[in-house]
């Protein structure tokens, strides 16, 4: 069985954009110092399309994704959703947003509670928006969202335990179906699941995309997924967007060395091609976000780190024709990596 | 096979819960050699952790073992309790998927990889302390001498998995058991502790039983594999051979369900349904009812064999010369 090789890039106007983060920062005080998790993020998803956001633990991703819904409050920058700056909202104003912006969670057990059933959980956010004016039209509902999520109509009456984790992250996700957003946020949707549901969940939800016109910010931290569903991408490494593009131009040409480390650190269901691989393995870890290093972020685990590195921070820049790289020496300093 | 570290046969593993005895282990043969690494593969629930559990006799109370294992030619099984948990202590390492479960809080890592040279190798403290220092050091954390005496929180989670490795490696073990030991780390990370663990074998000459549910690993670390589901084995036999040419329709699923970087974005190939519960096991294949294949009447009501294919190569199957019909 052969997938299709069409990778197209999107091309969309501007007036497209369903929601848009702008030189956002989000800073946590700590005890020990101001932790930077996000710190100067500007990106765009447009309608219809699925932005992937790729990193590592700590490097912003979920925090990213959770000041869209403005989960979090953003220290500095804007957020605009559906042509509206939503940054300074209130309380109220916000069940407006998180109607238009709906979430599905990495863990459908921590996000569901364990003492409604299934369908008052899908039910809430109807009630919640008003979206229903009887309780007929309330079941009906129900049922069409389990139907979209290919759940059986009588796992209505069910609890959140009785259903398996595939089962429960499909009900998350007919749960954040039910205001019908303009954008769902998926953060780390299949992270806790097994490998063969883990490709059911990413199916369904290329087929609802595909059938209800959805747009999706798709969070996580395994790469190879990230690929198979995204129509963009971003890499983010400590609070920071390092390299941006479409899938194919990340996987053929990784312009950032960090982007380059990490696609030779995931592992390749071949033996041959494992076995003749050669890893650029990074030393150490990620650095504190509440002391970033100077310069680039990325400098101090990179194998071509030069001096002016540390100097300057570089800017996300442009390198081809919808892919962005934020290095001093991108292209350049990955071709020498292969090299060495 | 006489030299293997650890060899388990016919073992099986059931469990009394409160919904009746539940068999998450049934009749398992495989072993390690000195010096190479097996690879156990499986969804959760598939019986690959539990089967490894049970043969070094860290099962739970509840479970009731059978079969033969034999750690190091000895008779594991027939040992006292105590002699066995000594024998397990001086000769096998493990390493579990998060380190916390492994390490104290509140004893400094010096300490507890210190700990067991004075158990088992009957080091006095001084000479243990040095020696968890070159400990630490081989497995690579940086100034290792002066970080000998901090506490697990200090260190990130890529960092306490090597001071578990480290703790493993104590008694310079025969085996090593790791329990997907990466699973919790970042993809970096791992690449980090999957170069460790090999340079470190390739040193020492330890036998690694690596359990894991990522076939890129298993790509990367194995010479041998056993792909579990419901608690069988379904098809084992060196790694070129299963990964090149799977003969089990559930192998050739699990490799098609993963994305390939770079392949586009179509539809994945996938298996409807959900393992079966191990209370209530279908009678033949417990794979039959997922199967892409679909084989006959046989498949569903009766239990295919483990056939050889090829050398070492074995599928459980009742037609092993047909190619499947599913493939990658």
């Amino acid at each position: 069985m052969k997938r299709g090789e069409v990778q197209v890039p999107m091309q969309r106007g501007s007036a497209d954009v369903v929601a848009e983060l702008d030189d956002l920062r989000v800073w946590f005080p700590t005890s020990a110092g101001v932790v930077r998790a996000v710190d100067g993020v500007s990106l765009q998803v447009r309608r219809g399309e699925t932005l992937g956001l790729v990193g590592e633990s700590g490097s912003g991703k979920s925090t990213t994704g959770l000041a869209l819904l403005r989960l979090v409050d953003p220290t500095t920058g804007s957020v605009r959703v559906a042509g509206q700056d939503v940054t300074g909202w209130s309380r109220r104003q916000l069940r407006a947003l998180r109607r238009r912006v709906a979430m599905v969670f990495q863990d459908p057990q921590a996000s569901l509670d364990p003492r409604r059933t299934v369908g008052s959980s899908i039910a809430e956010p109807l009630i919640v928006h008003r979206l229903v004016d009887s309780s007929a039209a309330r079941r009906r509902r129900v049922e069409e969202l389990l139907d979209a999520v290919g759940l059986r109509r009588d796992l209505a009456d069910r609890h959140p335990h009785e259903l398996s984790g595939g089962q429960r992250q499909r009900v998350g996700i007919a749960r954040a179906l039910a205001g019908e957003p303009d954008l769902i946020v998926l953060d780390e949707p299949i992270a806790s699941l097994d490998l063969s549901v883990q490709a059911q969940i990413m199916n369904l939800l290329r087929g609802l995309q595909r059938d209800l016109g959805l747009t999706y910010l798709f969070i996580a931290h395994d790469l190879a997924a990230v690929e198979h569903m995204s129509d963009r991408m971003a890499v983010m490494y400590l609070g920071r967007i390092v390299e941006s593009g479409t899938p194919a131009q990340i996987w053929r040409e990784p312009a950032h060395p960090y982007t380059a480390a990490l696609l030779s650190a995931i592992p390749v269901a071949d033996p041959q091609v494992e076995r003749e691989r050669r890893r650029v393995i990074l030393s150490g870890d990620i650095p504190s976000p509440v002391d970033p290093p100077s310069g680039c972020r990325f400098r101090t685990r990179c194998p071509q780190a030069r001096p002016d590195c540390a100097e300057t921070d570089p800017a996300l820049v442009e390198v081809a024709a919808g892919h962005r790289a934020a290095c001093l020496y991108a292209g350049e300093a990955v071709r020498a990596m292969r090299v060495s | 096979m006489s030299d293997a570290v650890l060899a388990v046969s016919g073992l099986t593993v059931t469990i009394g819960t409160r919904r009746g005895p539940a068999r998450a282990v049934a009749g398992v043969d495989w072993s390690v050699q000195a010096g190479q690494t097996l690879a156990l593969v499986g969804e959760s629930g598939s019986g690959k952790s539990m089967s490894v559990l049970a043969a070094t006799g860290l099962a739970p109370r509840a479970a009731r073992v059978t079969g033969s294992v034999r750690l190091l030619g000895s008779d594991f099984t027939a040992l006292p309790a105590d002699r066995r948990r000594r024998m397990r202590g001086r000769h096998v390492g493990f390493v579990f998927q998060d380190p916390m479960t492994s390490l104290n809080p509140v004893l400094s890592v010096g300490r507890q990889v210190a700990e067991a040279g004075e158990e088992h190798l009957g080091l006095t403290r001084r000479a243990a302390r040095t020696r968890a220092i070159e400990l630490l050091d081989l497995v690579g954390i940086p100034s290792a001498a002066q970080r000998v005496d901090a506490y697990p929180h200090q260190f990130s989670g890529g960092m306490r998995q090597r001071v578990v490795i480290a703790m493993a490696l104590a008694c310079e073990p025969d085996l090593l058991i790791a329990d997907e030991p990466t699973t919790a780390l970042d993809v970096t990370t791992q690449a980090q502790i999957v170069e460790l663990v090999a340079d470190l074998q390739q040193r020492l000459g330890t036998a690694v039983v690596w359990i894991t549910h990522d076939l890129g690993v298993v790509a990367g670390i194995a010479d041998t594999v056993a792909v579990m589901y419901a608690g069988r084995i379904v098809e084992q036999g060196p790694v070129e051979a299963v990964f090149d040419r799977p003969g089990h329709p559930y192998t050739s699923a699990l490799l098609a369900a993963r994305p390939e970087p770079g392949a586009g974005g179509g539809d994945l190939v996938t298996i409807a349904g959900a393992p079966p519960s191990p209370h209530d096991l279908p009678a033949g294949c417990a794979f039959w009812p997922r199967c892409p294949v679909r084989g006959d009447a046989r498949c569903e009501h009766e239990l295919p064999p483990l056939v050889p294919v090829a050398g070492a190569h074995h599928v459980r199957t009742f037609y092993p010369q047909r190619p499947d019909g599913e493939g990658r």
